[in-house]
């Protein structure tokens, strides 16, 4: 088993906010791990950390074998490996949704403009919206413009995908199709982490699950054992209010 | 004058028939006025939009002094300043000089339409740019430029009207546009009233059709994003 991302003690304050605390964490390729617990427990900054939208204080990010640092890495290289999901999906509003997967390919990689549009609408067609390639983001519900946004991260053939909450921000009834997805990609061997509040999803999903609570890790183990049989008490308690 | 004469509407209709020659030679060269001066404007404008929002600081103190001083001086003081001043190092012409203070004075207003536009971004765009892997100069260029552009049509639009009615000071340093034409006759005829008059109805004509491009790109820009 190849470790693709590994975190050791890892810290990162906002002003006098300390809001991730010593997290030690190792994802493995093709894992799927799922980051639960409550709002501002430091999730969401801890995936952001992954992929230096937000820089760490202190502590490593080992990438793929290498560690990471922002004074001498060039992050966008880092980046282009690492996809990343928004939970407010984040589409560039300008372009079509073809343009909008094929722009970091044309841009970035510089890949010739005929196999970026091919790649992007196999693309569209794995996440079921071929049919949409030539309509602008504000013409899509939000599981489409979430699905396009997965399809977006997907085209610069990352080797980890983040998700930070990526069906929040979605009706209820739009929720299933981006997990669906998820799923999908999930069953290919992609090596994904999700924060998420969909508890099922991460029971069913995800290999692992780690609880934070308070910018610390308070449990992580199987997902099976961490919902079925929680160790600690924080643990019992926050999955007794939302399970 | 005789007295109760102030405005006849005799006069000025024949007043109006008489010198739309000379009143559309110098619309035009309003026209070309307000253009270069707009379109340099923008250039200047948007370079010190970006360096006020640059992570350097020395940048953002060099913008905002500018700003500051430019927005804090009076127009047509940066006129004679440019035309008596300037022109004595480099030699300039009555409608370069001109052109380029109303260029200068705009400018500063059109880098905070800008920079307000830029700003009203969505951090998230910029957000899913890097996470792409694109530079901070490819985010700015290929995914805030372009929105934040459209945001400022309707203030630039604007802008482009009062710099287009600013225009008329470039007749203190002899550039025969609109206003200084309609001097020229005033003090020639003494039918003083008539002709200013006459030069605000042609001014009003050229913010008309300027205010239906403006409305015309801004719809435009509106129809490619459905």
């Amino acid at each position: 088993m190849k470790e693709m991302i590994r975190v050791e003690k890892l810290n990162k304050s906002f002003g006098d906010l300390h809001v991730l605390k010593d997290i030690d964490l190792t994802v493995n390729e093709s894992d799927v791990l799922c980051l639960v617990g409550a709002s501002g427990s430091g999730k969401s900054t801890l995936l952001r950390c992954l992929n230096f939208l937000e820089i760490r204080d202190n502590g490593k990010i080992i990438f793929d074998g290498e560690e990471i640092d922002p004074k001498t890495h060039n992050l966008n290289q880092v980046r282009q490996k690492v996809g990343m999901v928004f939970q407010h999906f984040n589409l560039f509003p300008h372009k079509t949704v073809l343009e909008n997967v094929i722009e970091a390919p044309l841009m970035v990689k510089k890949t010739n403009k005929v196999t970026a549009v091919k790649e992007g609408k196999e693309l569209l067609e794995k996440v079921g919206l071929a049919d949409k390639f030539d309509v602008y983001p504000s013409k899509l519900s939000g599981g489409q413009k979430q699905r396009v946004a997965i399809a977006r991260a997907l085209a610069m053939k990352p080797d980890i995908m983040l998700f930070d909450e990526p069906t929040s921000a979605l009706d209820p009834e739009l929720v299933g199709e981006v997990l669906e997805t998820m799923k999908d990609l999930a069953k290919e061997g992609m090596t994904m982490i999700i924060v998420t509040h969909e508890m099922g999803f991460a029971k069913e999903v995800a290999d692992y699950t780690v609880y934070m609570h308070d910018g610390k890790i308070v449990e992580r183990g199987l997902s099976k054992d961490l919902f079925n049989n929680p160790k600690e008490e924080r643990t019992k308690e926050f999955l007794s209010k939302v399970l | 004058m005789i007295a109760g004469s102030v405005f006849d509407f005799g006069t000025f209709i024949s007043e109006l028939r008489r010198t739309y020659p000379f009143f559309l030679e110098a619309g035009l060269v309003t026209i070309q006025l307000t253009i270069a001066s707009v379109l340099i404007g923008t250039v200047i404008g948007v370079i010190f939009a970006l360096l006020k929002l640059s992570p350097l600081k020395i940048f953002r103190i060099i913008a905002g002094t500018y700003i500051t001083i430019i927005r804090g001086t009076p127009l047509i003081v940066q006129i004679f300043a440019l035309f008596y001043g300037f022109s004595q190092i480099i030699m300039l012409s009555a409608f370069w000089s001109a052109a380029l203070a109303l260029a200068v004075h705009n400018s500063a207003y059109i880098a905070e339409i800008f920079r307000g536009a830029i700003q009203s971004i969505d951090k998230g765009q910029t957000e899913a740019g890097r996470s792409l892997g694109m530079s901070g100069v490819m985010t700015m260029r290929r995914i805030v430029m372009p929105q934040a552009m459209r945001r400022a049509v309707p203030p630039l639009g604007n802008q482009f009207i009062i710099g287009l009615k600013d225009s008329s000071l470039a007749a203190f340093v002899a550039v025969d546009e609109l206003f200084r034409t309609a001097q020229g006759i005033a003090a020639g005829t003494l039918n003083t009233m008539e002709t200013f008059i006459i030069v605000g109805i042609y001014y009003l004509l050229l913010v008309m059709i300027f205010t239906v491009i403006v409305n015309a790109v801004e719809q435009r820009m509106a129809k490619s994003e459905k």
